[in-house]
């Protein structure tokens, strides 16, 4: 009885963990952005969007592959990430608290109706050969879209950390998040650290977007669902964390399929949030947070 | 020949907000000397270093260092040029290694290329860095934050190093090793402008100092003939 339930746990498991690879490559920009800015990217769901569409108009248009256009998806968002940062946000720093905020408000309601305007309020998805297929083994489904979204977490997540501490730019970005003033003082440009972090989240916003798109289907109002799994990620991960991150991720991912086991779909979320208000409740800087 | 003018301040006025934290100051720093800024708890001391150090900007009067005008510059240019400041409690990056916050003491440009040199003299001055490069520099002990506070300075390749309340929290022995190294930092040709609250050590350590008291300079000159003045006698000899 016993060993039947677990068997049974084990599929929900599995893509829980799965799916928790597909939010923490979500939340990874988010995390970053507050992490070294202080700034809640409320527009973060609607650049990973952003993403999704960009994928789509390669795929519907010019016929690439989703994951091939990361190659122009990547640094079109960083170079609108950088620019974001060093023309609207950096004059809206040290002067108010909300301020910031208001221009992230404001990205995020310009690029749902822009998406709106250009792709229909019609939900779309990157249907390619490959995002239907899955494997099985020992009764166990592997589907290959969630397991690439995995994978690609992984990799996102291990590139940050390594960029993060093995760079020199990556170095100052750590330093600017720890002691802005420091990091000031010892010669760091910290307007111009802070527009390369904001476009490094950026460009893992353009492949999360693409990962998105071959999992789920998406409309223009998708951003703030998902803006809000990847606040759930990073509260249960610690801001600012990337390996925090990628755990936040599978921690939601498997609470959710979890939930959804034990509970029903309907409560699936239910569990989610509670976990995230008992973290908040016993250690509200995250799980790997300082 | 004449001694070398490295910083002049003059007459500046700063604000923080509607407050005005410095009026009419003037200060001047010739190459390779020490001068000591003295003062209590909000007289100014720490404005005016980050004044110098462009965190804050004058509202009136100018700073030059090496003759060229720096009073609009970003702080990282200022670093660039050549002034170090070490700010008060240390600031040392608490989450990363001894050896990344030295590393990024070296970030700008000129100091690059003259990392290795740097990273030599650094470990000459405190040996300690070297035995725990590898450590976070939250875990070393007071004195260590300071040694590492200072070599992450001396890593920008200054000029002039401007170190505010370094002997803040220290034992009386560990302030005896941040002075000591202080003096062999100006054999190796760098300009010292210090913040210090103990008048006593800071006439001992300096060659000039500038007596602070809210938001001007009250007093100025050698320390010889600081220690002679009846002012500072009684205000902080208490004879």
């Amino acid at each position: 009885m016993l060993l039947e339930t677990l068997a049974d746990l084990s599929n929900p498991l599995i893509m829980g963990i799965l799916l928790g690879g597909l939010y923490a490559l979500i939340a990874l920009g988010l995390s970053l952005v507050f992490g070294v800015m202080k700034l809640i990217n409320v527009a973060h769901g609607d650049l990973v969007l952003f993403g999704s569409y960009f994928a789509y108009a390669a795929m519907t248009i010019l016929g690439i592959d989703p994951i091939l256009s990361l190659v122009i998806g990547m640094p079109l968002l960083c170079v609108m990430g950088f620019a974001i940062q060093r023309y609207l946000m950096s004059r809206a720093f040290g002067k108010s608290m909300e301020a910031p905020l208001l221009i992230a408000f404001g990205i995020s309601l310009m690029l749902q109706n822009f998406q709106q305007i250009i792709w229909t309020p019609m939900s779309k998805g990157l249907t390619t050969s490959y995002a239907l297929i899955s494997f099985s083994a020992g009764g166990i489904y592997f589907p290959l879209a969630y397991m690439l979204d995995f994978i690609a977490a992984l990799f996102v997540m291990l590139a940050l950390r390594t960029f993060l501490e093995k760079s020199y730019l990556g170095k100052a970005i750590s330093a600017a998040t720890q002691d802005r003033g420091a990091a000031q003082l010892v010669g760091i440009n910290t307007g111009r650290v802070y527009a390369f972090a904001f476009a490094i989240a950026m460009a893992t916003a353009a492949i999360a977007g693409v990962f998105l798109g071959l999992t789920f289907p998406f409309t223009p109002q998708s951003g703030i669902s998902f803006l809000i799994i990847a606040f759930g990620v990073v509260i249960i991960g610690g801001l600012g964390s990337m390996l925090g991150t990628f755990i936040g991720g599978i921690v939601l991912g498997v609470a959710q399929s979890l939930g959804g086991y034990f509970f029903g779909s309907t409560a699936q979320m239910l569990v989610v949030y509670i976990i995230v208000l008992v973290v908040l409740g016993i250690r509200p800087q995250g799980i790997f947070g300082r | 020949m004449p001694e070398k003018t490295w910083l002049k301040v003059s007459n500046i006025d700063t604000f923080y907000g509607g407050f005005q934290a410095l009026w009419n100051v003037s200060l001047e720093v010739k190459f390779e000397e020490i001068v000591a800024l003295i003062g209590a708890n909000g007289s100014g001391k720490s404005t005016l270093l980050n004044t110098i150090s462009g965190i804050v900007r004058p509202a009136k009067g100018s700073i030059e260092f090496d003759g060229k005008s720096i009073d609009n510059l970003e702080p990282f240019q200022i670093v660039t040029l050549g002034i170090s400041q070490v700010p008060q409690g240390r600031r040392v990056f608490p989450d990363l290694s001894v050896m990344n916050n030295l590393i990024l003491g070296s970030y700008n440009r000129k100091a690059r290329l003259k990392k290795e040199q740097n990273f030599r003299m650094v470990f000459e001055l405190f040996p300690i860095l070297k035995k725990r490069k590898d450590q976070l520099a939250k875990t070393l002990s007071g004195g260590e934050q300071q040694m590492l506070a200072l070599g992450r300075g001396l890593m920008s390749n200054p000029k002039l190093m401007l170190l505010d309340e370094m002997s803040l929290g220290l034992a009386p022995i560990v302030i005896n090793n941040v002075y000591k190294a202080l003096r062999e930092i100006r054999e190796r040709g760098i300009t010292i402008l210090f913040v210090e609250q103990n008048v006593r050590r800071s006439l001992e350590e300096a060659d000039r100092a500038y007596i602070m008291e809210a938001g001007r300079v009250v007093l100025s000159g050698n320390v010889r003939d600081l220690q002679e003045e009846d002012e500072i006698k009684k205000a902080y000899f208490g004879i």
